[in-house]
């Protein structure tokens, strides 16, 4: 077995044991079932669902359903132009996702408006909702958008997670 | 029967307010002197002459000149296959002209689109509202006074808009300059 600081782990010693710290165990499980929530708005749309289909299988990663209710999903995945029409409902879809949520702003116009520098588009969606991961590409190949969940789950598996809720805690202590 | 010959039975039951047919590369132009007899000219193209398909309805800004916008209605009809271009023109202090939804259905969204757009309003329309861009924006975005930037608005609880960064980059066309070898992305050295 690896050695990690996270997990150690010597069968022969310590027999059916795993011993490991609570954050890495808390991030092992969320990193490893990263449920999106498609925010597919334009053509990198297509781009996304091929990383879905049988060829570049996302489910592979965790991403086992496409959740299109934000209050079951992870991520949002931001694919797509974001107009300004489209803002408010982006933000309000945003804000209904239960922490812990991340976004991947998928694509050059999710990232920085793309080549529509005009009256209607949206400069990049961090604008509304904060980024986690930017992909670039007019559409991202599938293959970009695995390594944007991979490296997205190596930023979830650095979270201190026990830290912030020891400190949610403690703020709701001092308020009441 | 040809879009030549149904352009000349419109001049003839219509007179002096249709100009003649003008045909380049096989298609028929007319042009309408008052706007608001278009619902007529119209109704007698669907009902009289058969163009029962409204292709598309049109604005263009001539900026500068008078009358301001030109109003521009593609006619098809389906049986016969004929294709007519009517034309209209409409001052800029009345802004307006009659609807022609009740000849052609389609034409609800089609004048959405060129109110909002444009800031041409149709009368007669039920349901004149912006389709593209959301209620209550304050500008009319092809119009050729409103840069293609777009200007900053602010309106809580609905939207916002800022203008996009047209500058920067060695790669980007530059709005208004002439022809299109000015226009032209080229590689520009960065401005010290």
């Amino acid at each position: 077995m690896r050695t990690e600081t996270e997990i150690g782990y010597n069968s022969k010693i310590e027999g059916d044991v795993i011993v490991t710290r609570v954050d890495a165990a808390l991030n092992w499980f969320r990193k490893n079932s990263v449920w999106p929530m498609p925010m597919g708005l334009a053509c990198c749309a297509i781009e996304l669902m091929a990383a879905g289909a049988s060829r570049f299988d996302i489910s592979r990663f965790g991403s086992e359903v496409m959740r299109f209710s934000p209050r079951q999903s992870d991520c949002m995945i931001v694919a797509g132009t974001v107009t300004y029409k489209m803002a408010g409902a982006v933000k309000r879809i945003y804000d209904q996702m239960p922490e812990p949520r991340w976004v991947i702003a998928m694509g050059a116009c999710a990232s920085t408006g793309g080549m529509y520098r005009s009256y209607a588009v949206l400069q990049g969606v961090d604008n509304i909702v904060p980024v986690d991961i930017y992909i670039s590409g007019c559409p991202p190949r599938p293959e970009a958008v695995l390594d944007a969940l991979m490296k997205l789950q190596s930023k979830i598996s650095t979270q201190p997670v026990l830290e912030n809720l020891m400190a949610v805690k403690a703020l709701k202590h001092q308020n009441t | 029967m040809t879009a030549i010959e149904s352009a000349k039975k419109i001049k003839a039951r219509f007179g002096d307010l249709i100009s003649e047919p003008a045909e380049f590369r096989g298609e028929t132009t007319l042009q309408l002197a008052d706007a608001e007899k278009i619902a007529e000219v119209c109704a007698c193209a669907k009902n009289d002459l058969g163009f029962d398909y409204l292709v598309d309805i049109s604005s263009v800004d001539n900026y500068g000149d008078d009358p301001r916008w030109t109003v521009v209605y593609h006619l098809r009809g389906l049986r016969h296959g004929g294709e007519l271009r009517i034309k209209t023109g409409v001052s800029e202090e009345k802004s307006e002209l009659p609807s022609v939804i009740d000849v052609w259905k389609t034409a609800n969204w089609h004048e959405r689109e060129i109110f909002d757009m444009m800031g041409i309003r149709f009368s007669g329309h039920p349901d004149l509202r912006r389709i593209l861009m959301w209620e209550g924006y304050p500008y009319f975005p092809l119009r050729k006074d409103f840069p293609l930037a777009g200007k900053p608005t602010e309106l809580p609880g609905v939207a916002f808009t800022k203008t996009a960064p047209l500058e920067g980059g060695p790669f980007v066309t530059v709005a208004g300059g002439g022809d299109a070898t000015g226009r032209e992305p080229r590689v520009r050295p960065p401005k010290e």
